[in-house]
């Protein structure tokens, strides 16, 4: 064989950068045609260059194409694989090479949506905003950091197993992979969401249920706490040993403290699955951000939460 | 705001508005734009503070086929900037500033889902001038078409920020201290809920009846304060591991036993 035309480490990761604004110019009629075009330039530049393969090239790569963004880059890999082996002489028509990309986008786009939306950004997003509503930095620059370090990673590494394998990839597709990653995301998705609805939604029921007034030893007897630091160590001592309630001499039960004996969180996992009844029943959810801020008020208005 | 201010804020709502759509980098997210916008303000923690809060609202929201979710990046710009204005204003307590902020937030997020929509059918006619580039192989062309539809989508929040940047600081704390403690508390007591929403999207998407023990599991489990968000993932990660494993190794069986000794999932599940 004669002068083989490679694409080079360099050519690969030119095309890999610029596959990140793969959405930039999404439209309603072809979607994700322009990025994609724009990302494949590099290659393009490189394996043709007579102006009318340039031409035919650009053209076939302006057709319809929308996946996941990040999932795309095994798709941009075969895809880089197939036009190389166009370049060099081999029979591959363009129907051929519309074909892979139309094949792929969908099965992969089924797997990035959960994995990245739904698992990754959740959980990393997550942990940055529990860190940041002390008001530490930590939280966002975590957040930042870990999330675009295992975003390039993705692309780089996908992309290129997709140019290494090549066709081949589409075996390896319909293998199941793909179908465990989905599970896998899934499971570890739901469970991260039922965690987070414990702990972030927050619904406190103010309303009053019970007011006791305890027996003696059962609180803090302010009056009789020996003078100076002694008071206050006996205090903390006390407060050790009876808890919360000790504080005061009566003892008020909050209709939240009997929800949450049943078990914490309750009213927010039930909150949690009527919006889920409501959002497939096709209501909007700003519809149901705006009625829950209505609710809000009105609750505060009548003493309730 | 002071001018050098004012560009930052612009040059943030810039970035943000281009994640957007582009979804990468993640400018757009809540917890990295409020802080990049009190950073520039000079309001760094509270705007950490604001982007944590408005970050675990938005944990859930994303565009996925006909679903539409508000529009995180005018939702966390604007809202950080009204938040600023309130903390220039004078005498405001911070976390009424944030409260308030959030929930005048959600409007602005569907205002940018209208300017994204916009966004995309103008996206039309210019992905058309890059066909006609194609016909004489222009790759200059195309480049700089990509690159205005980005700089559209990046003008969507960048203007409605600069607009909001010229209110009146003081006009923005006047109201927000003429506001009844009622309507602020409630304000409050409803962003503690609105939460619920983002996460009631992610279950939709990936609730079966394979997923909702675990969701429950994590329910559960999150009760237990000991238990940190890393412990957690760690805890989840290894139960879809167990599960799947087990589920392989119970596909193994039924092909070998042949269906012979009954349910080989369930004596899993048992031993298990």
């Amino acid at each position: 064989m004669a002068d083989q035309i490679k694409l080079s480490k360099a050519d690969r990761r030119a095309v890999c950068w610029r596959h990140q604004f793969l959405q930039g110019s999404w439209n309603y009629e072809r979607m994700q045609n322009g990025g994609w075009c724009y990302a494949m330039i590099p290659a393009i530049k490189k394996l043709y260059s007579k102006k009318e393969d340039q031409v035919a090239a650009l053209k076939r790569h302006l057709e319809f194409y929308n996946t996941h963004p990040y999932v795309s880059a095994p798709v941009i890999g075969v895809t880089l694989a197939l036009e190389e082996e166009r370049a060099n002489g081999a029979p591959i028509d363009d129907q051929a090479i519309q074909g892979v990309k139309v094949g792929m986008m969908g099965p992969l786009a089924g797997v990035g949506d959960p994995v990245f939306w739904f698992t990754v950004r959740p959980i990393l997003g997550a942990l940055g905003a529990s860190i940041a509503m002390s008001g530490s930095i930590a939280g966002p620059l975590l957040f930042f950091i870990a999330w675009n370090v295992i975003r390039y990673a993705f692309l780089w590494y996908t992309q290129e197993f997709g140019y290494r394998v090549g066709t081949e990839i589409t075996k390896d597709l319909s293998g199941g992979l793909l179908g465990k990653i989905t599970a896998g995301a899934s499971i570890l998705g739901m469970f991260i969401i039922g965690a987070l609805v414990e702990r972030w939604v927050s619904i406190t029921f103010t309303p009053t249920v019970s007011k006791i007034t305890q027996q003696d030893g059962a609180y803090i007897d302010w009056s009789k706490l020996p003078k100076g630091t002694a008071g206050i160590k006996s205090a903390l001592e006390q407060y050790d040993s009876l808890g919360a309630t000790g504080l005061n001499k009566v003892k008020v039960t909050t209709l939240q403290d009997n929800l949450n004996q049943l078990i914490p969180g309750l009213a927010a996992v039930l909150l949690t699955l009527l919006i889920c009844k409501l959002l497939k029943k096709g209501i909007s959810p700003i519809v149901i951000i705006i009625a829950l801020f209505v609710v809000g008020v009105i609750g505060r208005l009548c003493n309730f939460m | 705001m002071n001018g050098l201010s004012i560009i930052l804020v612009i040059v943030v709502a810039f970035l943000a508005g281009m994640e957007g759509i582009l979804d990468e980098w993640e400018f757009h997210q809540p917890v990295v734009a409020c802080t990049l916008i009190g950073l520039v303000t000079g309001h760094l923690t509270e705007g950490v503070m604001l982007g944590g809060s408005l970050q675990m609202m938005a944990l859930g929201w994303a565009n996925i086929g006909a679903a539409v979710a508000p529009d995180a990046a005018l939702a966390s710009v604007a809202s950080a900037i009204i938040m600023v204005l309130a903390l220039n204003g004078g005498n405001v307590n911070t976390k009424d500033a944030i409260n308030t902020s959030i929930a005048v937030a959600v409007p602005l997020s569907v205002a940018g889902l209208f300017l994204t929509m916009l966004c995309r059918t103008i996206a039309i006619p210019m992905v058309h001038a890059m066909d006609k580039c194609a016909e004489d192989a222009n790759f200059r062309g195309i480049e700089i078409w990509q690159i205005l539809a980005i700089c559209l989508q990046g003008i969507r929040i960048a203007i409605p920020a600069a607009a909001l940047c010229f209110i009146p600081a003081k006009a923005v704390t006047n109201a927000l201290n003429s506001m009844p403690a009622w309507l602020t508390g409630g304000m409050a007591v409803g962003g503690g809920m609105v939460a619920a929403v983002g996460y009631a999207m992610v279950v939709n998407m990936m609730a079966t009846a394979e997923t909702w023990p675990f969701f429950i599991l994590g329910f559960v489990l999150a009760a237990i304060s000991e238990l940190t968000l890393i412990a957690l993932g760690l805890i989840g990660l290894s139960l879809a591991l167990i599960y799947l494993g087990l589920k392989e190794e119970a596909k193994k069986g039924g092909g070998n036993g042949g269906g012979g000794s009954g349910d080989p999932l369930g004596d899993i599940i048992n031993d298990y």
